[in-house]
């Protein structure tokens, strides 16, 4: 079975131009794989569908924006495949 | 509809903020600068304006859905068709369905058709959903919008 970091970076692979093995679980979407945020856009999408969550982009954003949170909590790729596995879990509580 | 002022839907038939759907219709002037340049001699509706129609469609089932509150507009398209051309002068329908809801973003599929029930075009785009820039450019929204005859059951807010 596919661990969630597998399903984000085929994810990642096929919405945006970065090689698979680009993308590792230490990388900075935006700064290391050069996503920019309608890239994010598709790639919450894509993720959204795939577990049947409702990534909360616009709460993380506005967390990073206070100051309440820092941009590497959400897209550094393990920590979005913590925030991921998260969601799930609350959704199959 | 005035199409070089962006005035582009004139009724709203049918709109269901539950099932997130939404029917609209409009007549494109027989006359605009839009037609003289696309094409001299042959007047044809622009795929951009087809585009921008059914974007205003999907968008104004959203704007009112959001109770007139937050700024909706164009982020992305997915996939768009131009089938068929269409005259100055014709009367089209125009259907959106909302077919993912994100945080801060939609998915709507969405449909243009001609009289004759051709579909002209069709796409799929990304709609943002963010708050307005300013009271002002929320008010003169809400002022632009009331323009739009709309045919629906009382329940739905105004």
């Amino acid at each position: 079975m596919s661990s969630t970091f597998d399903i984000v970076a085929q994810v990642i692979a096929e919405t945006s131009d970065v090689p698979l093995e680009d993308i590792k679980p230490e990388a900075h979407a935006i700064d290391d794989l050069g996503i920019d945020s309608l890239d994010f856009l598709d790639i919450v999408f894509a993720l959204d569908k795939k577990f049947g969550i409702k990534i909360p982009l616009e709460k993380w954003t506005q967390e990073v924006n206070k100051g309440n949170a820092s941009v590497e909590d959400y897209f550094v790729l393990k920590n979005l495949c913590a925030r991921i596995d998260e969601l799930v879990a609350a959704k199959s509580a | 509809m005035r199409l070089e002022y962006f005035e582009l839907l004139d009724q709203v038939d049918e709109m269901d903020f539950e099932a997130g759907t939404i029917s609209a219709s409009c007549t494109l002037p027989e006359h605009s600068t839009i037609f003289d340049g696309h094409f001299p001699k042959f007047p044809i509706l622009p795929g951009v304006m087809m585009l921008e129609i059914m974007n205003h469609t999907a968008g104004y089932l959203l704007y009112r859905r959001l109770k007139r509150e937050r700024f909706v507009f164009l982020g992305g398209v997915k996939r768009a068709k131009f089938r068929r051309m269409v005259k100055p002068g014709s009367s089209l329908e125009v259907r959106g369905t909302i077919t993912h809801e994100g945080s801060g973003f939609y998915v709507a599929e969405t449909s243009l058709k001609m009289k004759s029930g051709d579909t002209a075009a069709d796409a799929e785009i990304i709609l943002i959903v963010q708050d307005f820039p300013s009271t002002e450019i929320k008010e003169a929204l809400a002022w632009a919008t009331d323009r739009i005859v709309t045919v629906v059951a009382p329940n739905i807010p105004a």
